[in-house]
């Protein structure tokens, strides 16, 4: 029977949480890093027992760390232990350099300000080689490794696409979303907070805003800034790439051209506001979303933990309520910290800034919670084993 | 030889227990001794100063014998008694919430 692995990040800490394919006995293991602030943590599509994790802290900086035993062990890859005593190989797996002059962006006030690494937000494994990662920093950068997390090169050209104009958002200016399109090696789209979302068709060397569409009226008054948009999550099935679902700021969007041209599809959802977004592994036109109040009351509408299921790819949205709290509840749920897995029936999963991790087994119909009481949720992936 | 004691996670990190025992030979300026440190543990290069400008970390913090080394230049020389082993060379996490 196939098994499902949730990897957690969480504030202090990372958790790998396994069961069988009924998903109803989990076994939990961790703290990984504990004490760390686990940002992400993502397996290859490959090899499912290579992993990595964005490690960092505050007080000593960014590290990357990777197990090739499905989570059991984990080391620091190019900055290992010496194999022998009194040789000193060169670790560099925590090195994020941007490339060239390192230029300015917009600051807060408007204001010019040096670009700054400060952390990795997000890692995505290539989906046709263990080796070659993605990784979105703050500030934002997109950096790729080919060798396993030894080393990692920024793709400057992205910071080249009106780099200058970008702003950070409340939580920092962070490349946050990296999708990768199955059909096609050379695209990728991401999306920086808030920058907007932005897409290369040469495999990262030249990169172009895709958000022509979306409405930030508050925010940026021109109507047809191309960037400087808040998006905070993209989805794609892999069955249809061109079809892409954002949460932005406000605004639930779709776009059914590979980003050209986005439209609104929030409907009937008690708030547009949110951070993440999901597509169902088996039905492309299965979304899923958790509305929060608003950008300055970051939980849950009413106290009610919903998460929203469009069956119609938006516009039409239902509750999902069964075996989540009705009352009372003022957790928030992070961009990164909902997942599907590739089970039948689609297993959904988040986690929340109040450290519990729900899962759903039957596409969302009911919820139990896997854990309680973990530290705040960050990230929340899967990975099905067969 | 040189004691160096580590903040708990970067203990956890470079895999030591206790204190760490560095031989700098006669090189025993603040600089050096985190040289060799991260050559011995390269683990913790980037954790205590940024590996491109080499400055200190905002939340670590280096005292010996008593004294606040934090702000001194990398080619400070450390004190006859941290050099002769007799008191350790102390990196420290800031106490700054979290």
């Amino acid at each position: 029977m196939s098994k499902v692995r949730v990897l957690v990040g969480t504030k202090k800490g990372a958790f790998i949480l396994t069961a069988d394919g009924k998903r109803e006995n989990w076994e939990v293991s961790g703290p990984h890093f504990a004490g760390w602030e686990m940002y992400h943590l993502k397996g290859s599509p490959v090899d499912p027992n290579r992993i990595y994790a964005s490690q960092s802290s505050g007080w000593f900086g960014q590290l990357i760390q990777r197990s090739d035993d499905g989570g059991k062990t984990w080391a620091t890859p190019g900055g290992e232990q010496p194999p022998v005593p009194g040789e000193f190989p060169s670790g560099t797996s925590n090195r994020f350099l941007y490339e060239g002059e390192v230029g300015t962006h917009k600051w807060y006030d408007g204001t010019q300000h040096p670009w700054e690494f400060k952390r990795i937000w997000h890692l995505e494994p290539s989906l046709t080689d263990p080796d070659t990662v993605y990784a979105g920093a703050e500030d934002a950068a997109l950096f790729k490794t080919t060798d396993g997390g030894k080393v990692w090169k920024e793709l400057p050209g992205l910071r080249g696409t009106k780099g200058q104009l970008w702003q950070p958002g409340a939580g920092g200016m962070c490349l946050h979303t990296i999708v990768l399109d199955p059909s096609n090696a050379n695209r990728i789209y991401i999306a920086i907070s808030a920058a907007g979302a932005f897409r290369t068709d040469d495999g990262g060397i030249t990169w172009r805003p895709v958000n022509r569409g979306l409405k930030s009226n508050y925010e940026l008054p021109d109507p047809d800034a191309e960037v400087g948009h808040c998006v905070h999550r993209i989805a794609m099935h892999h069955s249809r790439p061109e079809v892409l679902y954002m949460q932005k700021h406000w605004d639930i969007m779709r776009s059914d051209n590979g980003g050209e041209l986005w439209t609104e599809v929030s409907g009937n959802l008690p708030s547009d506001f949110g951070f993440p977004i999901e597509v169902h592994a088996h039905e492309p036109e299965t979304i899923f979303v958790v509305p929060i109040k608003s950008d300055s009351e970051h939980f849950p509408p009413e106290g009610k933990l919903r998460v929203y299921r469009s069956r119609t790819g938006g516009n039409e949205w239902e509750a999902l309520t069964k075996g989540l709290p009705q009352q009372d509840c003022y957790v928030n749920v992070l961009r990164d910290a909902m997942a599907v897995d590739s089970l039948e029936p689609c297993g959904v999963y988040f986690g929340t800034t109040g450290g519990q991790v729900y899962c759903s087994a039957d596409s969302g119909d009911s919820w139990k919670a896997i854990v309680r009481d973990l530290p705040g949720v960050l990230s929340v992936e899967t990975q099905t084993i067969p | 030889m040189i004691r160096v004691s580590l903040p708990y996670h970067l203990r956890t990190l470079a895999r030591v227990e206790a204190e760490v025992l560095l031989d700098v030979g006669s090189s025993t300026t603040l600089g050096s001794v985190l040289d060799n440190l991260e050559a011995r543990y390269p683990v913790l290069r980037g954790t205590l100063r940024d590996q491109t400008s080499l400055k200190r970390r905002p939340f670590v913090r280096f005292f010996a014998c008593k004294e606040d080394l934090s702000h001194e230049h990398w080619d400070f020389a450390l004190p006859v008694a941290v050099v002769s082993g007799q008191e350790p060379f102390l990196i420290v996490g800031a106490m700054a919430g979290g």
